[in-house]
């Protein structure tokens, strides 16, 4: 286990906008080792622009962001190579490399990194490709000729290739079917039992915030307007937590997940 | 946090091996081959196993361990229900995995036949393209409302008016230096008036055309393919073709009549052009007047050679779209075929235009000649 005082994710301050448009202002955010955090808001409320940050794609206006208590822009570039290897992150549209079948999108992290040979590369991506439920066959596939929810499962594969300790996950569930989402869901349960990595996911869908936030933060207003456990956050009066969780449905299945 | 350990001790006869430390991808010490033989070396004396120790171990770590028992749980082994976990998942890795590609004897056989097939293939796809771009010209005179008329405008506007600067450029270079290297040579024979024939015969029948075509294909050629294959990577073909809109119709046969129609203007300008820029240096270095170059030029050349021109245009502008449009809708949903296939586009276009310029030249070598036809 790494050092338990460091935190996964540290935000301090954060603030960006794009032109004259602000999107976040002073946003604090921790995440600790372990943790599974769902972020919430509104859609165009800068929760993908906020993964972003965390994961050093966009440079923030203001404030800091450290992950495993180092900088992901720090001078040293060897600190900051080592510490992108650390995570793993999976877009809203998979974002896989269009010209590589699934084999070698997986394979691709675990040749860059040369330390491994082809054989092994070759056992590490049939067994990824097995943790996330696909079959040897799917391996020559190309990314064109998958389906919605395989895109994400490769998609998951890949950003799981190089071991992650921490997991960002943009929207996993957005655009699959209620049963392909829940199986999503359990996938990243069971492995982050067994793995262990911390996970910070954007999502929309309460059914996958129940099945497996541990905590929760709120984002509207440009800030995190709350940040805890469900039961907590559940707890706050807000009009956005009120509508975002409250209605009749959301009350239910929110229930069901904290129990 | 320490890396990977291995220690070996002899105890009641039997050698028992403790490992600890992480075994992980980032810790594990490199070259792991090293660490591999080690391991397989402890595996061949039938050895005691002790994983208790072990902080961490991921799939790096499982499968190393796993390839040096042999693919093989070891007789007795000592580990940690998660660690076991671990293992246990990398002994589910399938065995028979890649189809193992074998070497062709005839290797070069099978390159080679697969290119006259997929020669054949592309043209038979481009009689298809034209037969069917055929019977959309007639359904639009059935129904002439049906005209893409802004498609159309646009296409002329990209292919043709931004083409206009890059063209006089470079029809305007051409014929300064043919004309200055013609001149040098004509003055030998004193034979300097001629520079007119030979200026105006070569870039109005000849090189107006093939430059043009070059630059076209260059230019709007890539263009075109490049945007089809993005359309079909971003599945906005298809998106078409659900709403009932005829992509032929639509996107193709807009840009193979603006191409049509945009390339014998451009033929035209870029020839005049050269002739300004030939007429220029022949000004300059033999002092030939503006004004015998213009009263000279339509009577020792044929004005065959200027239809000649515009139906090189013609014919050069619609094959270069048609090639254009065929690779695009050739084109796979990947970012690799993407590339690909606008190279050929052009690299095809280009070819075809040279080719097709020689059967040309043939067919009309007794048209527009001073003193033959
Ligand atoms: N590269 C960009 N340039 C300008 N505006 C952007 C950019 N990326 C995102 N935005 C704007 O930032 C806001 C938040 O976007 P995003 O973080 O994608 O929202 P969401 O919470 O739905 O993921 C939106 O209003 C969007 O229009
Ligand atoms: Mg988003």
């Amino acid at each position: 286990m790494s050092a338990s005082d460091v935190q996964a994710i540290e935000v301090r301050g954060l603030s960006t906008r794009f032109g004259e448009t602000v999107i976040h202002r002073d946003v604090d955010l921790d995440v600790e080792v372990g943790q599974m955090l769902g972020l919430v808001g509104g859609s165009g409320s800068g929760k993908t622009t906020l993964l972003r940050a965390i994961v050093g794609l966009l440079v923030p206006n203001k404030g800091s962001v450290k992950l495993f208590g180092e900088s992901v822009f720090d001078a040293d570039p060897t600190i900051r190579r080592n510490l992108r290897r650390r995570f793993g992150m999976l877009f809203q549209q998979g974002a896989l490399f269009s010209a590589l079948s699934v084999y070698d999108n997986i394979a691709f992290p675990l040749r860059e990194l040369r330390v491994l040979d082809e054989d092994m590369i070759s056992e590490l991506v049939y067994l990824k490709l097995g943790m996330v439920e696909l079959e040897p066959r799917h391996a020559q596939l190309m990314p064109a000729e998958l389906s919605g929810g395989m895109i994400k499962r490769v998609a998951l594969a890949r950003a799981l290739s190089l071991e992650p300790e921490l997991l960002v996950l943009d929207e996993p569930t957005a655009g699959l079917d209620p049963d392909l989402a829940d199986n999503f869901v359990k996938l990243i349960r069971m492995l982050q039992k067994e793995l262990g990595f911390t996970v910070v996911m954007v999502t929309h869908d309460l059914e996958t915030l129940a099945g497996l936030a541990t905590r929760v933060a709120v984002l509207a207003e440009q800030r995190i307007i709350a940040c805890g456990t469900p039961a907590e956050v559940l707890a706050v009066d807000h009009p956005f937590i009120r509508n975002f969780f409250c209605s009749e449905h959301a009350g239910a299945v929110m229930q069901k997940g904290i129990v | 946090m320490a890396s990977a350990v291995i220690e070996s001790s002899k105890r009641e006869g039997r050698l028992h091996v403790t490992l600890s430390g992480d075994w992980t991808l980032a810790r594990l010490p490199t070259p792991i081959a090293t660490l591999e033989d080690r391991l397989q070396e402890l595996t061949a004396n039938d050895a005691v196993w002790d994983l208790s120790a072990i902080s961490r171990i991921d799939s790096v770590g499982a499968i190393l361990l796993w390839r040096a028992w042999g693919r093989r749980w070891p007789g007795s082994l000592e580990a940690l229900a998660s660690h076991r976990s671990a293992l246990e998942r990398a002994a589910t890795i399938p065995m028979d995995r890649r189809s193992s590609q074998r070497k062709e004897r005839f290797a070069w056989v099978y390159v080679l036949g697969g290119l006259i097939l997929a020669a054949g293939k592309n043209m038979r796809d481009i009689v298809a393209l034209i037969g069917q771009l055929l019977l959309d010209t007639g359904h639009l005179f059935a129904h002439p409302g049906e005209f893409p008329w802004r498609e159309f405008s646009a296409n002329l506007f990209k292919s043709g008016a931004q083409a206009l600067p890059v063209t006089a450029l470079v029809g305007f270079l051409i014929g300064v230096v043919l004309s200055f290297l013609s001149s040098l040579q004509l003055k030998t024979f004193g034979a300097d008036i001629y520079i007119v024939n030979l200026l105006g015969i070569s870039i109005i029948r000849e090189l107006g055309p093939v430059i043009v075509a070059v630059l076209v294909a260059g230019r709007s050629g890539s263009a075109m393919t490049a945007q089809i294959g993005v359309m079909r990577v971003t599945q906005e073909l298809d998106a078409l073709a659900t709403m009932g809109i005829s992509r032929s119709l639509r996107l193709i046969f807009p840009k193979v009549l603006a191409l049509s129609l945009a390339m014998p203007l451009l033929v035209v300008w870029c020839a005049a052009a050269g002739i300004i820029g030939g007429m220029v240096s022949a000004n300059l270095e033999m002092g030939l007047s503006y004004g015998y170059f213009i009263d000279a030029l339509p009577k020792v050349v044929p004005v065959a050679n200027v239809w000649i021109g515009i139906g090189k245009g013609f014919f050069f502008g619609m094959l270069i779209a048609l090639i254009a449009c065929h690779f695009g809708l050739k084109v796979r949903p990947n970012t690799e075929s993407l590339s690909a296939k606008t190279t050929t586009a052009v690299v095809t276009a280009i070819t075809v235009v040279i080719i097709v310029d020689a059967i040309f030249a043939l067919l009309t070598r007794n048209v527009g000649m001073p003193g033959g036809g």
